[in-house]
């Protein structure tokens, strides 16, 4: 016998009693689980559709317009080339890659077609569709997070597979679009003569339904040469990290770059910080929930307790307990309250988790062990604090008012 | 053994105050049997209790051994009634989700006992009283008798020099009453002191002195 056998088969002898306060703190953990899991599980999804979309930060010249860019008009404002070199030597936390582009308008054997100076090795990671053609490796797909085990583990942090990427594309190489393959029917190894320069054919790309499958992408310093431009581009596309953006990405870059336009997907950044923000709403509210409904029933049931095992503690003290022992008793059966409450929160919080959300979010949802390190944290800190004034009282009783029995 | 020198206690309550002990001193030498009789509401019980460390009196000493137990902290006080004395109530407050075994164990537990030691122990002791087939029954599962036996078990647990008897036939039928009156003079014949409240006059005989109480004062 010792006193935690004593807890134990108190909570045996009184299951009843013990299971409303159970519930109650079980059904909010299962909520706030089920919840964060949920959200968690959205908010990654949103983050891997966003760097599938490719760049999703656009840095332009402060007089030029999004149509502007994307009609690649020919009078289009420039930049200083320099401004890539000043974003990527900065610190600024979540620009995941950097792809500058010089476009313009030219004409090909009659074809109106746009010629794109690119970086290659930029330009073919921010282009996740370009990579199952076998221009890049997968692992710059979703670099969303480096430190990401996934990414790492296809060596995304690895130079040589950046290096080879840029290799790919030679001073007269040029990749061109599907709808230009096409017009000009040409093929792999095939040459173009644009305004007097010969490129040849490095690849055709397979069609992707935008814009660019009428350019002809070749690399920038080639662009200005046959564009005749200096040392500028026209914009520069960046991948940002999309929890970066909400985080003030968007600010930073603004502060070294004051005299251009910094644009992004607007609509699909705000729909993520709109779920986030809801989710937090939510689980904050039944965090609050969980603390008021939780903790008043466990204060609740550990005052009647208390009241109910007068005797017995009176008895206890008679023997040769310790007031601390009499205190040890309730904060340890709030312990355990506790800790089977977070225990059996996390663990059916997950499952509803995984069940709801394909459901409700259109997510896979996986457990996500943090959090149970969290719902058994949430649940034994509501379960002591509830029980601790219970505890003390138990203590303090006296035992001579308890024992007088005439 | 056991000394009071001007002990009294006072409860107050909601502005009133009750004087439940009037300046008792006594002295109890080693292997008594004292009964202590009275009135209800005489100070019997809060006697009792305060000799066995469990009420702080508002003026006075009590001795033990040569122990002045309330100059000790709240601890060393629990620790000196964990080794020193056994209690024994009319209502026995026996643990009610505890097999008999268990009860018994509970002060051997207190003590550091080890598990094995304490099964041991507890089985030897519950024998003892004739409770070998009742082991692992609950209180609810026993006759008044057998639980107030439990409860003399569970008090002579730590090897007790003193037992403290509130009321302990109270509760009991006259045979059972006579059967648990046995096992304290059985237990005071080994040389246990025996310090028993009793309003039964009958009861009290079996003591080799007998202390009353009225108004908080001792008459005799």
């Amino acid at each position: 016998m010792n006193l935690r056998r004593i807890i134990l088969k108190e909570l045996l002898e009184r299951k009843k009693q013990f299971l409303t306060s159970f519930i109650a703190i079980l059904l909010g953990i299962i909520v706030i689980v089920a919840v964060k899991s949920v959200s968690n599980s959205s908010e990654k999804a949103v983050a891997i559709q966003l760097d599938n979309l490719g760049a999703n930060i656009l840095v332009l010249p402060q007089t030029t317009t999004i149509d502007n860019y994307y009609a690649a008009d020919i009078n289009a404002p420039e930049m200083p080339e320099d401004y890539v070199d000043r974003i990527a030597s900065s610190t600024i936390p979540g620009v995941d890659n950097l792809s500058p582009k010089l476009s313009a308008r030219i004409n090909v054997q009659n074809h109106s077609l746009v010629l794109t100076g690119i970086l290659p090795k930029n330009e073919l990671a921010s282009k996740p569709i370009w990579q199952t053609a076998g221009f890049a490796d997968p692992g710059l797909q979703a670099a969303c997070d480096p430190n990401n085990i996934m990414n790492r583990s296809l060596g995304y942090e690895d130079p040589k597979l950046q290096r080879q990427v840029i290799d790919s594309l030679g001073e007269y190489d040029c990749l061109v679009g599907s709808d230009v393959a096409s017009k000009l029917s040409l093929k792999e190894g095939s040459g173009i003569k644009i305004k007097g320069t010969e490129l040849k054919v490095a690849k055709v790309l397979p069609q992707t339904g935008t814009v660019d499958d009428g350019r002809i992408f070749v690399h920038l310093h080639t662009a200005q040469k046959i564009l005749g431009k200096g040392r500028v581009v026209n914009a520069i596309e960046i991948m940002g990290c999309c929890a970066a953006i909400s985080e003030g990405l968007l600010g930073n870059l603004r502060n070294i770059l004051p005299d251009t336009k910094i644009t992004t997907i607007n609509h699909i950044v705000q729909t993520q910080v709109e779920t986030n923000k809801t989710m937090e709403k939510f689980s904050v509210i039944f965090l609050i929930i969980i603390i008021l409904v939780g903790g008043i029933s466990i204060g609740n049931y550990m005052w009647s307790n208390v009241e109910e095992r007068k005797r017995e503690i009176g008895s206890l003290l008679a023997i040769g307990a310790s007031p601390r022992d009499v205190y040890f008793i309730f904060i340890g059966k709030a312990l355990i309250l506790g800790l089977i409450g977070g225990i059996a929160g996390y663990l059916l919080g997950t499952l509803a988790g995984m069940i709801l959300g394909p459901q409700i979010a259109g997510v896979k949802v996986l457990p996500i062990p943090l959090l149970f390190v969290w719902a058994v944290v949430i649940a034994v800190g509501i379960s002591v604090i509830a029980s601790y004034l219970p505890a003390r009282r138990a203590a303090k009783l006296d035992p001579a008012l308890i024992l007088q029995e005439i | 053994m056991i000394k009071t020198e001007n002990l009294s206690k006072t409860y107050n309550s909601k502005g009133n105050s009750v004087l439940a002990l009037n300046e008792i001193s006594l002295s109890i030498e080693e292997g008594e049997f004292i009964s202590i009789v009275g009135p209800s509401g005489s100070g019997k019980t809060t006697l009792l209790l305060c000799m066995g460390g469990l009420i702080h009196p508002s003026q006075g000493k009590v001795t033990i051994e040569g122990v002045s137990i309330y100059d000790l902290d709240v601890k060393k006080r629990a620790i000196f009634r964990l080794r020193n004395l056994g209690f024994v109530f009319q209502t026995f407050n026996l643990i009610p989700y505890l097999t008999a075994q268990e009860n018994v164990e509970i002060p051997l537990s207190l003590a550091g006992t080890s598990d094995g030691t304490q099964s041991e122990k507890a089985t030897e002791l519950l024998q003892r009283l004739g409770l070998a087939d009742r082991l692992n029954h609950k209180p609810r599962e026993l006759s008044i008798g057998e639980q107030q036996r439990v409860a003399i078990a569970r008090a002579l647990a730590n090897s007790p020099k003193i037992i403290l008897a509130d009321e302990p036939t109270g509760n009991l039928d006259p045979d059972t009453t006579n059967e648990t009156v046995g096992y304290l003079r059985s237990l005071n014949q080994a040389g246990i002191t025996v310090v028993m409240v009793t309003h039964n006059p009958g009861v009290a005989e079996y003591a080799q002195r007998t202390l009353r109480l009225v108004d908080g004062r001792l008459t005799e």
